[in-house]
C-alpha cells in the first residue's frame, strides 16, 4: 500500500531547491492565467500542494500568485475550488482585505474561511446551513432565525419524494408523474413528517437541509440552548407574554405560541420521538440499520439535552425511555444505544422516582462480562464513568462492588484502557474491598489469560484438534478447574479476597506468559498498584495497612511467571511498605512476626533481593520501643537472632546455584538494621562487634565466594568498619543511627548534611586511632 | 464536529524512526485550536501552522503506537489485498479509539477513531459529545471511498497526487467536520456527485 515511490516523491518535495521551486512558481503563473485550465495545470496545481503540505514549514508564495488562487476559489469548477482552497490552506492567511466574500461563497471557500480566520461559533454553523446567503454579520438575531429556520427544516420539510438526481437512461418515467410520498426504511409508506430515517427516489432542498439540519441539532442546543446564553432572552420574551411561555411549556398542543427557543426544543423533541418509533422498523439494508442506531444514541441524547433544559419535559420523555430501554436490554448488538439511555436515567431518574437497578445491571454486570472485547463500548462506557463519576458515586453506590468486572476492559487492551483506569482506579478503592482489589490487580494478567482463552474457547471447536500444545486451553475446559477461572470472571466483589489454589491457576497458566496480551496487561499492574497505594493512604485505617503488608508478603511469592512483572511488582511493594511503616511506625511491631519470618528466610535473600532489603531496613528502623511501647528486648532480641543467621548464611558460602551473589546493598542493609537493633539493646553489641571484626578478616585475605566484584567488597567492609567503629560508644549509636523525630523533620533545607554515611564517616574519622 | 481527519503510516517507514508516522492526507476543520486556547494567542500565523502539523504529527504517532500494540496483541497477520478487493480489506482492518487527553495535543480532550487497513492509519478525531456510532460509519465510509478512488491497494501514490479527491469527498460526507445521518439513499446520491468528480 505505502510504496517507496510515495516516500521518495515526499522526499523530493521537501527538499526542493528554492530556485527550482521559483521556477515552478512563475510556471503556473503563467499557466493560471489563461480563461482553461487544462490537465497539465489541475496536475500541477496539485503538485504544488504537495510541494507546500509535504513540510511543517511554511513557504510563502508570490503574492500575485497567491492572489491568483484568491480569485480561482470562485471559480464556477469545482475542481477550480477544490485546489485553490487545498493550496490556500497551506499557505499564510491573507488580511482581511483581500478576503472579502461579498459574493456567493461555495463550501470550499468558506472552509477556507473558517479554518484560517478565527470566526465565531454562530458564522460556522450558519455558513453550514447558508451556503449562499451572506450571513457573516455578528448580530445576537442570527440565533433567533436560525432557531426557526431550524424549525422549518426539523419538523416542516417536504413529505413528498423529489425528482430523482441523475435519473437518466433506464428509469426516466413520465414527467408528469403523480407526487410520491415518502417512505420508511423498511418500505411502507411514511404517515408522519420528514426524517433522516425516511427514503425517496431523490431528494428536494429542504429534506437536504432536514437531515443537515438534525446533524447539528446537538451541537446547536448544547451551544446556544445552555444556561450561560441568556443573552437572546431579553428578545425571546418580547414576543411572547411571560405568563404565556410558563404555562404552554408543558404541552405540545400550542407550541407557535413559544418563543423560538422554546419552540425548537419541542420539534426536537417530537423529532427524536419519531426516530425512535422509526428505529423499531426492520430496515433492508445493513447500512440503515447501523444508521438506525445512530439515530437512537443521537435522539436519546438530544432528548437529555432538553430536559436537562426544561425539566417539566422529564415526565413526557421518561415513558419513551423506559420503553425503549425494555426493548433494548437483552440485545448485546444495540449496547452502545444503552449508555446515553444509561445517562438519561443518571440525569432524570431521580426526579422521575424510576427505579434505576436495572439500567446498572445491565451497564455494569453484563456489559462487561460480555463485550469486553469491544473497544468502542469499552472507550464509550468508560468515558461515561469518568464524565459522571460524582453523580455516580452519589446514586449508585454499588458501582464500586463491580471492580472485577470493569477490569476486564483492562486485561483485554491494557494500552487503550489504562489511562481511563488510572483515573477511575481511586473510586473504586474503598476499604471495604481494599484487600480483594488489591489481589485482583495482582492477578490481571491471570485475567487477561483467562479471557483469551474463553474468546479462543468460543471461537475454536472443542472437537478440532489444536496445533500447538494448549495445556490452558484444556485446563480452561477441565471441570475441576471451573472454580479457579469462574473466580477470575466474577462480576462482583465480596465473595472473597481470593482463590486458595493460586499457585495452580499459576501453574495453569504459565504458557501464557509470553501472550503478548497478557504481557501488555503484566505491564499496567504496577501503575495501577501506585495509583491504588496512593488512594488507600488516605482511607485506611492501621488495622486495614496491617492487612495489606500481609498480603503484600504473602503474594510476593504468588505471581504469574513472567520475570520483568514479577521483578516490577517487588519494586512497586518495596517503595509502599516503607511509605507505609514511615507513616504509621507501629505496624513494624505489630507485624513483626510476619515480617520476621519473611527476614529470616534466606531463599528470600535471592529471589526477593529488593523487597527483602526493604523488609530488613523497616525492621531496623521502625523496632524500637520510641515506635511502639509494646516493642519488648525480647522481640529486638529475636529479630536479631533471625537477622544475624541469615547474613552468617549468606556471608559465608557462594549462591545457590542459579543465583547471583546478593548486591552490597542487602548485606548493607543486614548489617546497619543488626547495628540500629543492637544500640537499643546493649548487650547484643558484642556480637555485631564479633561478626564485623570477623568480616574484615575474612575479606582481608583476598575475594571471597559470596561477593564477586572488588569494589562491592570494598564497599561492604567499609560500612561494616563504620558500624563497628560506631559501636564503640553505645551511646551515641543509638542517635546516629536512629535518629530522633526532630533530628530528621526538615529543619534542614539540605538532606545531604544529615546523612548517615557522611555521619559515619565523620565519625570514624574522628574516634579512629591511625 | 470533527478536529481532524487523517491518513497516515502504520507500517515501519525507513526513513523514519520506530514509532514514527508519515501523514500522507491531513484535515483539520473548525477554527484554529490555537485561536481558541490562550496560550497561543500571541502566535503568528506560521507559527500556528506549524504548531498544527505538529498536532496532526503527533496525533498519528499515538494512533500508530494503538495499533501495532492492538495488532500484536490479537496476534493476526497482516494478508496484503489487491486492488478491487476493497470491502476484502475494509472487513479485515483493525479498528479501534485513542483517548486523547486534554492538552495531548488538542485542548480538551478528544477522541482518535481509527481503522487500520494493512500499512495505512484511517483516523478521524472527534470532539467529545460527538455520536460515535455515527462516526465510526462515516470513517468505515470514508475509507472504503479512499480506497477505491485513490487505488490505495496498489504501488501508486494517488493519495499524495490526488488529494483533491479526498477533499470533494469530504466536502460532502463530512462538510466542515460535521458529521451527518445519511441514510442508503442520501449516500448513495452524494457518492453519486463524488463519482462524477472523480470522472474528470
Amino acid at each position: 500500500m505505502y510504496s517507496h515511490a510515495s516516500e521518495s516523491l515526499i522526499k523530493q518535495a521537501r527538499e526542493i531547491q528554492v530556485s527550482e521551486l521559483q521556477k515552478f512558481y512563475s510556471r503556473l503563473m503563467k499557466m493560471l492565467q489563461g480563461k482553461e485550465l487544462g490537465h497539465d495545470t489541475v496536475d500541477s496545481l496539485q503538485r504544488l500542494h504537495l510541494i507546500l503540505s509535504a513540510t511543517k514549514y511554511t513557504r510563502t508564495l508570490p503574492l500575485e500568485l497567491q492572489k491568483r488562487f484568491v480569485a480561482l476559489l470562485s471559480s464556477p469548477a469545482e475542481q477550480h475550488q477544490v485546489l485553490s482552497a487545498a493550496v490556500l490552506r497551506e499557505t499564510l492567511p491573507l488580511t482581511g482585505q483581500e478576503l472579502n466574500y461579498n459574493h456567493q461563497l461555495n463550501s470550499h471557500a468558506a472552509g477556507l474561511l473558517l479554518s484560517q480566520v478565527g470566526r465565531t461559533e454562530i458564522e460556522r454553523l450558519s455558513l453550514l446551513l447558508h451556503y449562499c446567503e451572506t450571513c457573516i454579520y455578528k448580530t445576537h438575531h442570527i440565533i433567533l432565525q436560525l432557531s426557526k429556520k431550524l424549525v422549518d427544516w426539523l419538523r416542516y420539510a417536504s413529505v413528498m419524494q423529489g425528482v430523482g438526481t441523475s435519473s437518466g437512461g433506464f428509469f426516466t418515467g413520465p414527467r408528469s408523474r403523480q407526487p410520491v410520498p415518502i417512505a420508511e426504511l423498511d418500505g411502507s409508506v411514511s404517515g408522519d413528517f420528514f426524517t433522516v430515517l425516511c427514503v425517496g427516489q431523490g431528494f428536494t432542498e429542504d429534506q437536504w437541509m432536514n437531515v443537515y439540519s438534525f446533524s447539528m441539532l446537538r451541537h446547536w442546543l448544547l451551544t446556544y440552548h445552555s444556561s450561560c446564553s441568556t443573552t437572546v432572552d431579553a428578545d425571546d420574551r418580547s414576543e411572547v407574554d411571560g405568563s404565556v411561555v410558563s404555562m404552554v411549556s408543558a404541552t405540545s398542543s400550542s407550541s407557535r405560541l413559544l418563543p423560538p427557543k422554546e419552540r425548537l426544543r419541542e420539534k426536537a423533541f417530537q423529532y427524536c420521538q419519531r426516530l425512535i418509533e422509526q428505529s423499531d422498523r426492520k430496515a433492508h439494508k445493513k447500512t440503515d440499520t447501523e444508521l438506525q442506531k445512530a439515530c437512537l444514541v443521537e435522539a436519546v441524547c438530544i432528548l437529555d439535552c432538553v430536559c436537562v433544559e426544561d425539566a417539566s419535559l422529564v415526565y413526557r420523555t421518561f415513558p419513551c425511555i423506559k420503553a425503549l430501554f425494555g426493548r433494548l436490554s437483552s440485545e448485546l448488538s444495540y449496547a452502545r444505544v444503552l449508555l446515553p439511555i444509561a445517562q438519561f436515567y443518571l440525569n432524570h431518574g431521580e426526579i422521575a422516582a424510576v427505579d434505576c437497578e436495572n439500567v446498572w445491571k445491565v451497564v455494569f454486570g453484563r456489559f462487561p462480562t460480555e463485550l469486553f472485547n469491544d473497544p468502542f463500548l469499552a472507550h464509550e462506557l468508560l468515558r461515561f464513568l469518568r464524565l459522571n463519576l460524582e453523580s455516580i458515586e452519589l446514586r449508585v453506590p454499588q458501582y464500586t462492588r463491580y471492580f472485577p468486572n470493569l477490569l476486564k476492559f483492562l486485561a483485554w487492551d491494557s494500552p487503550a484502557m489504562v489511562d481511563d483506569f488510572v483515573d477511575l482506579l481511586p473510586s473504586m478503592v474503598t476499604t471495604g474491598t481494599a484487600v480483594e482489589l488489591l489481589h485482583t490487580l495482582l492477578d490481571l494478567p491471570c485475567l487477561s489469560a483467562t479471557l483469551v482463552l474463553q474468546h479462543r474457547s468460543t471461537c475454536l471447536p472443542i472437537s478440532e484438534p489444536v496445533g500447538r500444545s494448549f495445556v490452558s486451553l484444556d485446563a480452561f475446559r477441565n471441570p475441576s478447574f471451573r472454580g479457579l477461572f469462574l473466580f477470575l470472571l466474577r462480576t462482583e466483589a465480596g465473595s472473597g479476597d481470593t482463590m486458595d489454589r493460586l499457585s495452580t491457576l499459576h501453574e495453569l497458566l504459565v504458557e501464557a506468559a509470553d501472550w503478548p496480551r497478557v504481557t501488555q496487561c503484566a505491564r499496567t499492574v504496577p501503575v495501577l498498584l501506585h495509583v491504588f497505594f496512593n488512594t488507600i493512604v488516605t482511607i485506611a485505617d492501621e488495622k486495614l495497612l496491617a492487612h495489606l503488608i500481609l498480603v503484600m508478603l504473602e503474594r510476593s511469592s504468588l505471581l504469574l511467571n513472567i520475570p520483568a512483572y514479577i521483578k516490577e511488582i517487588h519494586r512497586v511493594f518495596s517503595c509502599h511498605l516503607l511509605r507505609l511503616c514511615k507513616l504509621h511506625p507501629s505496624l513494624v511491631v505489630n507485624q513483626s512476626h510476619e515480617l520476621l519470618e519473611f527476614a529470616g528466610s534466606t531463599a528470600n535473600v535471592y529471589s526477593k533481593e529488593e523487597l527483602y532489603t526493604h523488609v530488613v531496613w523497616v525492621l531496623g528502623e521502625y523496632l524500637s520501643v520510641s515506635c511502639d511501647s509494646r516493642c519488648s528486648v525480647s522481640l529486638i532480641t529475636s529479630c536479631f537472632e533471625a537477622l544475624e543467621a541469615v547474613l552468617f548464611e549468606i556471608t559465608s558460602s557462594a549462591p545457590p546455584t542459579g543465583k547471583v551473589c546478593p548486591a552490597p546493598k542487602v548485606i548493607n542493609t543486614l548489617m546497619s538494621a543488626l547495628a540500629k537493633l543492637a544500640s537499643r539493646s546493649h548487650d547484643l553489641i558484642p556480637r555485631v562487634s564479633l561478626f564485623l571484626s570477623k568480616l574484615r578478616t575474612v575479606t582481608r585475605s583476598g575475594s571471597v565466594a559470596w561477593c564477586s566484584d572488588e569494589e562491592d567488597l570494598v564497599a561492604i567492609v567499609t560500612r561494616g568498619e563504620e558500624l563497628w567503629s560506631l559501636l564503640k560508644a553505645p551511646g551515641v549509636a543509638q542517635s546516629v543511627l536512629t535518629p530522633p523525630p526532630h533530628v530528621i523533620a526538615p529543619q534542614w533545607h539540605r538532606d545531604t548534611n544529615v546523612a548517615l554515611p557522611l555521619q559515619l564517616r565523620a565519625l570514624t574519622s574522628l574516634t579512629h586511632s591511625q | 464536529m470533527v478536529r481532524c481527519f487523517l491518513i497516515h503510516t502504520v507500517c515501519p517507514v525507513s526513513a523514519l524512526s520506530a514509532g514514527e508516522s508519515r501523514v500522507l492526507y491531513s484535515r483539520v476543520f473548525g477554527p484554529d485550536d490555537g485561536v481558541l486556547s490562550e496560550r497561543h494567542r500571541e502566535l503568528s500565523p506560521e507559527e500556528r501552522r506549524l504548531l498544527q502539523k505538529e498536532k496532526v504529527a503527533a496525533v498519528a504517532r499515538q494512533v500508530r503506537s494503538a495499533v501495532s500494540l492492538s495488532r500484536e496483541a490479537s496476534g493476526r497477520l497482516i494478508v496484503e489485498t489487491m486492488p478491487g478487493e476493497e470491502n476484502l480489506a475494509l472487513q479485515d482492518a483493525d479498528c479501534g479509539v485513542v483517548r486523547l487527553r486534554a492538552g495531548d495535543p488538542f485542548s480538551e480532550e478528544t477522541s482518535a477513531l481509527w481503522l487500520g487497513v494493512q500499512s495505512l492509519g484511517f483516523t478521524l478525531v472527534c470532539e467529545p459529545h460527538e455520536n460515535l456510532l455515527l462516526a465510526e460509519g462515516t470513517l468505515r465510509n470514508l475509507t472504503r471511498h479512499c480506497l477505491e478512488h485513490l487505488h490505495m491497494l496498489g504501488q501508486g501514490s494517488e493519495v499524495l497526487l490526488k488529494s483533491n479527491r479526498i477533499d470533494v469527498l469530504l466536502s460532502r460526507l463530512l462538510p466542515h467536520g460535521q458529521l451527518l445521518f445519511l441514510n442508503h439513499r442520501f449516500a448513495q446520491s452524494l457518492e453519486k456527485e463524488v463519482a462524477a468528480y472523480m470522472a474528470k
